[in-house]
């Protein structure tokens, strides 16, 4: 990948025009004469320079001079922004759609207790085209069994390119959890992993129902028991393993797996959309002292003073607004506004699989044509979902300390006009290209005398 | 007697007054952009576009400074009413899976006007759908083009005097869903030799049903044929009255598809999808074959690999080249001028000179023509119908709301009137009532 690093810079300096070496480690950088966008507490920045060195921001603000022998990028009145988050991305873990994913396991021994980090790949081809879009970091969580929710049947019109989980087999107390997602890095290098185990996902609502016996109240009654089992076993571990314990029914792997959630430290993320579940999700987290964060979500608005008095952040798609099962009857472009304005914590989305993760920045831009407050949106790509799956003294915001994973765009980067000039992840230089750009300018010209296929960087 | 003209349209026009739109900036979806123009509106026809014009008396004054009119959006390729929301078992009415050929259905038949969709399409400032049948099957049936009004019947939605459609489908679906029954097509081969097969019998069909009006034309005695309902679509084709519209997303596979309809006698309409038409645009735009697609769907499935976002761009960079973006989603139809704004800036940062005016073809006035509507709709000219569509801001910004949609000059969507905010039956009574 080394390889690689090297030709990306090169890439990222000759798309920005600046006539400077590639970017070094121990090298300076300051992008001068941007807006900046900083997602922190100093909000945003009319006309500023950000600063960063040893692939960490140093300085940030409108009166920041670039040090003496910095390298000075020229952001012409362009934007400066946090490298966007992409949540609900699958990167890594899906190449080709049709072709399976590493996401989901159906698995009696191997539940709560599947670790996502381990089949992520980083050389994967989906990351360039990510990187276009902006994106610099992602968080990948498993897919429960038996899908996301919602009542369809396999179509066949194209539009339907989520990646499903293979089909729930009753109930199996092992299902009840897909496994621990981790927040990894886009730079496409070896260490990929910015931090594993954030959070535990499990299905509620039609999808907790496939996998407790076809009801939903059968869930719950599931996961109390699967909970008090994880304490029993926590005080009677020494019992348990001289066999000297009563069966439980998950293996020891994902009683191991679910102490962090039975403690608090580690979130639950709960895949649910119609207002009467997440009321219930709410309730059980309150009875169990649990932290659970809200994906999906699309009746979140309904319940939004109660989700906003929990302090329960909500993962969503503005651009689900259409009653698309019977979870969601009441799915509105206006529901991340409203969260918002109700002083919930909301991060967006993707959900048209790996794929189009670049169109995030596009999802922020609708919600604020849908009420929500700019600053608002921005947070939801970059801040929040680092503060929610806790890489929040890593990245998404530009403050000095944290890494320097930012974007630098031609404009608004909620705009389709904009466009990225630099990519910068732990302050490196990202390749302004991607597959699709080399198959563009390929094709570009189909009057050369050589085929097609002499045409290559 | 069969009637020949089954299912005829009833589609009325909603109540109408002469309407004078004046003030805004005027993409006429024929390549210009008329500032501070003013769109005059008569009968439900579009009577006059430009700078300066005086007003009639008797006309509604709507001012639109500052805002952005555009004709009203045309989704080339829509499945909206035959996968309705939500989207149950019960409502998935788009495909025929049980045979490779079923040119014998048509879409309308499957379409529930009740869908929800067709009002969030509305408010997108989609005023025209393409309904397609779904990409299951080699020939899937007859597609049908809608007025999208809120309508009790589907033949209340249909564009009358529209030209009817015929669904081809090339590569994965078919050779998947077939293969997986163990029978023909499992293969592209076999899905070759699926449509030559047809055509053969629509040749046939046609010749059968010739020599029948010769002989009674020579005032011979004879007995008509019998009828078959596919093969009267397909011969149909044949006779340049049915549009073939194909599914179809690699070069090398649309490349045959031309030759198989060179071999019969027919023309592509347009490529649908055709995520690889970049690299034939010239092939593309020689055969006068528009092209369906988007910007940003790629990779889902072996035959989306090469998409890239600057398809459109190029398609429309090739001579005579015609690109359209399209849904094929009931989310996405709700925002082609943004997909359309993406793959307008792909175009740019390959270094193409493209005009938002010239873009905005993509969505309007070029889908009209791959659907056979571009006399009546598509663009803002006198004599067409006025479907437009106001919008708040540039219709290329992710910001861009629509604030009114016409159809046929009268109001069908207000963003700021609940009374032209229409409801569909479904969503009366249940919890997402009046949040759409």
């Amino acid at each position: 990948m080394r390889r690689i690093l090297f030709s990306a810079c090169a890439a990222a300096v000759l798309a920005i025009g600046a006539a400077a070496p590639i970017t070094a480690k121990a090298e300076t950088v300051a992008v001068t004469n941007a807006k900046i966008l900083t997602a922190g507490p100093a909000g945003e920045i009319a006309s500023g320079t950000v600063v960063f060195k040893d692939g960490k921001i140093t300085a940030v603000g409108a009166n920041v001079v670039a040090p003496a022998g910095a390298r000075v990028i020229d952001a012409h009145g362009g934007v400066v922004a946090p490298g966007f988050f992409a949540t609900g991305s699958l990167l890594g873990a899906v190449e080709v759609g049709s072709l399976g994913n590493d996401l989901s396991v159906n698995n009696p021994e191997i539940g709560a207790s599947f670790d996502i980090q381990y089949g992520l790949n980083p050389e994967s081809g989906l990351f360039p085209v990510a990187r276009l879009g902006g994106l610099t970091s992602a968080v990948v969580l498993p897919l429960p069994v038996g899908g996301r929710g919602g009542d369809s049947d396999e179509e066949d019109d194209d539009a339907s390119q989520y990646t499903a989980g293979p089909a729930g087999e009753g109930s199996k107390s092992h299902a009840l959890f897909a496994g621990s997602g981790a927040v990894i890095d886009l730079a496409g290098h070896e260490v990929l992993v910015t931090k594993a185990k954030v959070a535990m996902v499990a299905p509620f609502g039609q999808s907790g129902a496939r996998v407790s016996g076809g009801a939903r109240g059968a869930e719950f009654v599931a996961l109390k028991e699967a909970f008090a089992d994880v304490r029993d076993f926590m005080k009677n571990k020494a019992a348990y393993d001289r066999a000297a314990y009563r069966d439980l029914a998950l293996s020891k792997g994902d009683l191991e797996a679910l102490i962090p959630v039975v403690e608090g430290r580690m979130p639950l993320v709960a895949v649910v959309h119609r207002a009467s579940d997440i009321r219930q999700v709410l309730a059980f987290a309150r009875e169990e002292h649990i932290k659970v964060i809200l994906d999906g979500a699309q009746e979140a608005w309904l319940v939004a003073p109660e989700i906003a008095k929990a302090g329960v952040p909500v993962l969503l798609n503005p651009f689900d607004d259409r009653p698309e099962s019977y979870e969601e009857l009441a799915a509105t472009m206006d529901n991340a506004g409203r969260l918002s304005a109700a002083g919930v914590t909301v991060a967006f989305e993707s959900t048209g699989g790996s794929a189009r993760v670049r169109e995030t920045r596009y999802e922020a831009g609708s919600a604020v044509s849908h009420g929500m407050a700019y600053d608002a949106a921005v947070a939801a790509i970059t801040i929040n979902p680092a503060k929610i799956f806790g890489v929040a003294d890593r990245t998404g915001s530009l403050e000095p300390g944290k890494d320097a994973d930012l974007v630098i765009w031609t404009g608004d980067p909620f705009e389709p006009l904009s466009q990225p000039t630099a990519v910068f992840i732990h302050g490196q230089a990202q390749p302004m290209t991607s597959r699709q750009t080399e198959l563009r300018d390929r094709y570009k010209d189909l009057g050369r005398a050589l085929p097609p296929g002499y045409t290559h960087p | 007697m069969v009637r020949a003209d089954a299912f005829p349209s009833t589609y009325k026009a909603m109540p109408s007054h002469a309407t004078a739109v004046v003030g805004a900036s005027v993409f006429t979806g024929t390549g210009q952009l008329i500032e501070n123009g003013t769109v005059l509106v008569k009968d439900g026809k579009v009577e006059a576009v430009g700078v300066g014009l005086a007003v009639p008396a008797g006309y509604d004054t709507v001012d639109a400074h500052g805002k952005w009119v555009t004709p009203g959006l045309i989704d080339a390729h829509s499945h909206l009413g035959v996968y309705a929301s939500p989207a149950v078992p019960a409502n998935s009415d788009g495909n025929e899976l049980t045979n490779p050929v079923t040119a014998e259905v048509w879409a309308e038949h499957s379409v529930w006007p009740q869908d929800p969709g067709f009002n969030t399409a509305r408010v997108g400032g989609v005023t025209t759908i393409l309904v397609l049948p779904g990409s299951g099957n080699l020939i899937g049936g007859r597609g049908v083009v809608l007025r999208n009004i809120p309508a009790r019947t589907v033949q209340d939605m249909k564009f009358p005097d529209a030209p009817y459609v015929l669904k081809m489908a090339c590569g994965e679906n078919p050779k998947r869903v077939y293969g997986s029954k163990g029978r023909a097509p499992s293969t592209r081969m076999g899905n070759v030799a699926g449509y030559r097969a047809a055509w053969i019998n629509a040749a046939d069909y046609q010749r059968r049903w010739d020599e029948y009006r010769a002989k009674l034309a020579k005032g011979e005695k004879a007995d008509p044929p019998k009828r078959d309902l596919g093969l009267d679509t397909l011969s149909a084709v044949l006779r340049g009255e049915i549009l073939v519209e194909n599914h179809c997303y690699r070069a090398d596979e649309m490349a045959q598809m031309i030759d198989i309809s060179k071999e019969f006698g027919y023309h592509v309409a347009a490529f649908h999808h055709a995520v690889e038409a970049y690299k034939i645009a010239d092939l593309l735009a020689e055969n006068h074959i528009c092209v369906a697609t988007w910007a940003n769907w790629w990779g889902g499935k072996m035959e989306m690999l090469d998409g890239i976002e600057a398809n459109a761009a190029l398609v429309n960079a090739a001579k005579g080249g015609c690109a359209i973006i399209k849904s094929d989603d009931p989310d996405l139809i709700q925002r082609l001028n943004q997909e359309a704004a993406e793959a307008l800036a792909a175009g740019r940062a390959a270094g193409l000179t493209i005009s938002e005016a010239d873009a905005i073809r993509w969505i309007t006035s070029n889908p009209a023509k791959a659907i056979g509507v571009d006399k009546q709709t598509g663009s803002l000219e006198p004599g067409k119908r006025a479907d437009l569509v106001i919008w708040d801001h540039d219709p290329f910004s992710i910001y861009a709301r629509t604030e009114r949609v016409y159809l046929d000059g009268a109001v069908a969507y207000d963003r700021r009137d609940p009374r032209y905010q229409p409801r569909s039956d479904f969503d009366l009574g249940q919890s997402g009532e009046g949040v759409r």
